[in-house]
């Protein structure tokens, strides 16, 4: 079986993120990007499918020329071969867009029986890009997995959303994950040495067949009007518990009326 | 003046809160509506008319049930094509925003996520970058769709007698691929929702394991109990109460972390409580930094007097 992890560059959640001032995108540049976090779990998800049983998998970005980086980061972590879409035409897309794209890229890679991507990406967090793709592939997605079990042409997953589900689906199927799911490997000095050989392909909007016109900020369908950068928050009173934490504490709520 | 849209929440036709804080924003800018999906009308009609409502649409079919959110976008997309809204509000929980996901692909409309106010002219406010920024932005293209999170408005009543509209529900192949074969019941834990609640009080590492003196707490402060995700991956608390970059995010008017550094993890998931209260053992621990209050102290002793001096005071 062949499985597509959808992997994410972004900037690092620890690292001062901010957005570029002309045009309210998020600034990639002036920030370190990494692979966002919950994204190494569907690549771990697959890596483990790929073990037990025949599969392959497909690394797949879309992003400026750094996002290949993550690209690579699943390589290492033991992704079979990658795929990169990049076009400076895509520099603002939104989501409706991104899962556009994403959706033409899936089906150039073709023959794919499991999608696997994390629950949110650590930048945008919109958490909707899985469920537009089921939409435009006309495929189930099953989100918020924490445990997943693929055998015989169907996949069953614990879903931990508002409540717990049990979700059964046909292949092919995209499956969006927790960190509840596993626990990603990091990448061996071997398997660094190994992703230097693997292939990586990339594409271009024309490769895919996707009108350059269609994506991209000016095609957004939706618009930032303002971005406000919040005051950071100030340290108030710190007092040592000497017997008397508590009470002090609930003098604090008492005086904020919480009590 | 145009239709505004309100996908219900609701348990077997219970109306969680957040229904009646969409039906206050949807006010300010159109006619709100009322779109409930699956059973327990009955039980839904009195809040939904109280809470401004001017129309119900009701549809209910055993697929809305059997599966995953698809058939309920299909009849939403429906709704939305035959009452050409002036926008659609739906609540930010993980359905909601699963069901706006597939909705903006099927209206080709533009999507917002994770609004905190909507304006009368459909400008949102949303938080960026785990709290850093405040953004505002608007949809440009189709009809505005829009996931609003819990505590974004106080809901105020405005007495309707609603129309009520039942929808015939064709629900096609391609929305009847996941199917749902066990769901749990919402566990009745007597606390408010995690991300409802107007107080949180969460524990970390610092518990060891024990939540006895967190939970006695948060009972005596009516709050919800949240969890690190150390105390989650721990297997101490589920994770439907993982509070952070990986679970959720929380905005209270009150957040009392227990045993909890503080790393930008779980940072992101609180920093935009009003009220940031925090009790740890280690002095330099990174959630002392934006607690308005902080105690350095063992948990274990702090919490439960703090419980006991709580319950002194309510007599």
């Amino acid at each position: 079986m062949k499985i597509v992890a959808l992997v994410k560059h972004v900037p690092d959640a620890a690292a001062d993120r901010t957005f570029n001032e002309a045009d309210h995108t998020t600034d990639r540049t002036n920030v370190d990007g990494i692979l966002s976090e919950l994204d190494e779990y569907a690549v771990e998800a697959a890596l483990k499918i790929a073990e037990s049983g025949d599969a392959e998998v497909v690394a797949l970005t879309m992003g400026p020329d750094a996002a290949l980086d993550a690209v690579k980061r699943a390589l290492q972590m033991g992704a079979d071969s990658g795929a990169h879409v990049a076009d400076d035409a895509l520099h603002g897309s939104d989501a409706v867009a991104t899962s556009a794209v994403l959706a033409a890229a899936i089906q150039k890679i073709g023959d794919v029986d499991l999608i696997l991507t994390g629950m949110a990406s650590t930048d945008g967090g919109m958490s909707v890009v899985p469920a537009m793709l089921a939409e435009r592939l006309g495929l189930a997605h099953v989100g918020f997995v924490g445990e997943l079990n693929v055998e015989a042409g169907s996949v069953r997953a614990r879903r931990d959303a508002d409540v717990t589900e049990t979700v059964e689906a046909a292949l092919p199927a995209i499956v969006s994950v927790t960190d509840q799911i596993n626990e990603p490997r990091y990448p061996s000095f071997k398997g660094i040495m190994a992703a230097k050989k693997k292939p990586v392909e990339t594409w271009s909007l024309a490769d895919l067949g996707v009108d350059a016109g269609t994506v991209g900020l000016a095609a957004a369908w939706t618009t930032v009007e303002t971005v406000t950068k919040r005051p950071e928050r100030t340290q108030g009173e710190i007092v040592t518990d000497e017997g008397d934490g508590g009470a002090k504490l609930v003098e604090f709520l008492a005086g904020q009326k919480f009590v | 003046m145009a239709e505004i849209l309100v996908l219900v929440d609701h348990v077997d036709g219970a109306v969680r809160k957040t229904t009646t804080e969409l039906l206050t924003l949807a006010r300010r800018a159109g006619e709100p509506a009322a779109v409930f999906l699956g059973s327990g009308i009955d039980a839904a009609r009195e809040t939904l008319g109280r809470f401004g409502a001017t129309k119900v649409y009701v549809a209910d079919a055993p697929e809305l049930n059997d599966y995953l959110v698809a058939p309920a976008a299909e009849v939403l997309a429906q709704i939305a094509a035959q009452a050409n809204p002036a926008a659609v509000l739906v609540p930010s929980t993980p359905d909601g925003k699963e069901i706006a996901a597939r909705l903006a692909v099927k209206l080709e409309s533009g999507l917002i996520t994770d609004a905190v106010d909507v304006a009368a002219d459909l400008t949102t406010t949303q938080s960026a970058f785990a709290g850093g920024y405040t953004v505002n932005a608007r949809v440009t293209h189709g009809t505005p769709i829009i996931t609003v999170k819990p505590n974004s408005a106080t809901p105020e009543p405005a007495e309707t007698s609603p129309a009520e509209e039942n929808v015939s529900v064709s629900v096609s192949d391609a929305a009847t691929k996941a199917k749902v074969v066990d769901r749990a019941a919402r566990q009745a834990t007597g606390r408010p929702e995690l991300t409802e609640a107007a107080i949180v009080v969460s524990g970390g590492r610092g518990t060891g394991g024990d939540f006895s003196a967190v939970e006695s707490l948060a009972d005596a402060l009516g709050a919800a109990v949240g969890a690190s995700r150390a105390a989650v991956d721990s297997g101490w608390y589920p994770h439907s109460h993982q509070v952070g970059q990986t679970g959720q995010t929380v905005s209270p008017q009150l957040y009392i972390a227990a045993g909890i550094s503080g790393a930008i993890q779980h940072r992101a998931g609180m920093q935009t409580s009003k009220t940031i209260v925090a009790i740890d053992k280690d002095p330099e621990a990174p959630i002392f930094a934006m607690a308005d209050f902080g105690v350095v102290g063992d948990l274990h002793t702090v919490l439960p007097q703090a419980t006991e001096e709580i319950t002194k005071r309510k007599g």
